[in-house]
């Protein structure tokens, strides 16, 4: 199964295996993960499961969904050019390996 | 009802049928023993009194939240089946509709209660939440429901939804009506309904566009409509869905909250150390006490459980705060702890119909208990609380309290 790294602000940095068929969010929040909220559960509507794609990965995600676009405007921490919503990341083999960086605060 | 009754098995199916009634008033007054009783049974149960299945278990409810092409919403989430009775009212367009329709008015809702829309409206959120604490303050002794969980909702979400200053009274009793009406043909709900015409005329006149006020989230439903994303005649129904399922919910999630915070002061203490936790404080209180208890769905087709096979056509029963409680997911179920992760509680539903409100329901408790506790040193609970019985809600007719000012 593929493996993804969370680094939180202070520079620590956690990896995680995930499941079949689950998002980042979904992987972080099995595993306990601190600094992903996912208030939502997923559904996209709350914006507080925030990531920032480490650069070279930025270009092999799946392109933001205009409801994703919409969401990425209400964070809580600044929305910069490599933000992503991690319950819209689905974890295929070809991410094996993904870097997300965790923002500051989540609400 | 007798709620010791032990689960007899019933033929080859193997699911225990119980004879509880989860719609009764001695139930309403203590369902915990009951939710403890549901959920030991099995993962699937029948309860002969209404010819429902139930789940109280937190792996079934969730399970049956996230499977709606099997178990779904368009046949009505109370008790009575769509397809066989007329519903009381027209159908909700989102909370009574399957994918594909649900998907459409589902994304109009999620944008007008967008994180944006929700950043714009925190000023004026908090603003209200502090000259409520200043009425408190002068106060000292007050009923927590009326003076509080109900006084503050009804302080602003009317506004944010435009709604015109006349005949605002109507809004909680009208809820009362939609959330008693999901539950069975008992006293509570024909009482509900006979009751209910003048408060549905309110309703369905402030639902139309003249009489909502511009910038308001009622509003914003009928721009959508200029966009083409829902017809110009969905837009007061779905206006519905808010005075429906807005404010009742809320009062009732605040009042838990200050209920939980009042019995457990070693909480209230972590929480005046730390305002910050006044969100998960609010959220804690939504799983422990779970204002929205249950809700229905029907299965489209025969369907295997947890071991259980189910037929097409039946109504199933999902215990949310049985769930919220299930030992067998949560850690210490029935402690009130405003530290615990509480992601994945189903106090909101879990999946595509997940409250589609939530940031609001958390603004609102959010803001509300900061102010409490940044100002407020102790809430003691200085009378009996008085329980408003609802066929779905669970909530308080009176709370009475004094306050210590910090
Ligand atoms: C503490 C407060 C609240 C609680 C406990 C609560 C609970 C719930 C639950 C359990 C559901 C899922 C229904 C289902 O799966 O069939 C739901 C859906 C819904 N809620 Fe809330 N709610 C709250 C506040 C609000 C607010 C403030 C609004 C509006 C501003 C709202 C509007 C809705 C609507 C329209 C739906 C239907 C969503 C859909 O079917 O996609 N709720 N709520
Ligand atoms: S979990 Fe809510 S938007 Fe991702």
């Amino acid at each position: 199964m593929p493996a993804i790294t969370f680094i939180h602000p202070d520079g620590k940095s956690d990896r995680i295996e995930t499941s079949d068929g689950e998002s980042a969010m979904q992987a972080a929040t099995r595993h306990g993960l601190d600094g992903i909220l996912a208030e939502c559960g997923g559904n996209a509507m709350c914006a507080t499961c925030h990531v920032y794609v480490d650069a070279g990965w930025l270009a092999r995600l799946p392109a933001i969904g205009d409801n994703e676009d919409a969401l990425l405007d209400g964070t809580a921490d600044a929305r910069l050019p490599n933000s992503r919503l991690s319950c819209q990341i689905m974890i295929t083999p070809e991410l094996d390996g993904l870097v997300l960086r965790l923002p500051e605060r989540q609400v | 009802m007798s709620a010791s009754s032990s689960p007899a098995t019933s033929g080859t199916s193997g699911i225990p049928h119980l004879d509880v009634d989860p719609f009764a008033m001695n139930f309403f007054a203590d369902p915990y023993p009951t939710h403890e009783l549901l959920r030991e049974a099995g993962p699937v149960v029948y309860l002969d009194k209404w010819n429902v299945y139930g789940v109280a278990r937190y792996a079934e409810v969730h399970a049956v939240l996230n499977d709606p092409a099997t178990f779904c919403s368009s046949r009505g989430v109370g008790l009575s089946d769509f397809k066989k009775e007329t519903p009381w009212r027209p159908p909700s367009l989102i909370l009574e509709a399957d994918p594909p329709a649900h998907t459409r008015t589902r994304a109009v809702l999620s944008k007008v209660l967008s994180p944006t829309v929700m950043k714009q409206v925190r000023g004026r959120f908090a603003a209200a939440a502090e000259q409520r604490v200043d009425m408190l303050l002068e106060q000292r002794s007050f009923d927590a429901i009326t003076d509080l969980a109900e006084a503050y909702p009804l302080s602003i979400f009317p506004d944010a939804l435009g709604l015109k200053p006349d005949g605002r009274e109507h809004l909680i009793p009208y809820a009362s009506v939609v959330f008693n009406a999901f539950g069975p043909p008992n006293q509570l709900r024909q009482e509900a309904i006979e009751r209910s015409a003048p408060h549905q005329a309110y309703v369905t006149e402030q639902c139309q566009r003249e009489n909502l006020a511009p910038g308001g989230f009622g509003a914003c439903i009928h721009a959508r409509a200029d966009e083409g994303e829902i017809t110009a005649a969905e837009a007061p129904l779905l206006v519905r869905s808010l005075l429906s399922a807005g404010l009742d919910t809320t009062v009732n999630g605040i009042g838990a909250a200050v209920y939980c915070l009042a019995r457990f002061p070693d909480q209230w203490q972590r929480l005046r150390d730390d305002l910050t936790l006044a969100r998960n404080a609010f959220e804690e209180a939504v799983r422990f006490e779970s204002p929205v208890q249950t809700f229905f769905r029907t299965t489209t087709r025969e369907v295997e459980l947890s071991g259980a096979t189910i037929g097409e056509a039946e109504k199933v029963l999902m215990f949310l705060a049985a769930a919220n409680r299930d030992p067998r997911r949560w850690d210490k179920p029935d402690s009130y702890d405003i530290t615990r992760r509480t992601s994945g509680h189903v106090g909101f539903g879990s999946g595509i119909h997940m409250c589609v409100g939530q940031l609001v329901a958390r603004l609102e408790g959010e803001v509300m208990l900061t102010a409490l506790a940044r100002r407020i040193a102790r809430i003691e609970i200085t009378g009996e609380p008085n329980r408003r019985f609802n066929n779905t809600l669970r909530g308080f007719d009176s709370l009475p309290v004094t306050i210590t000012p910090a």
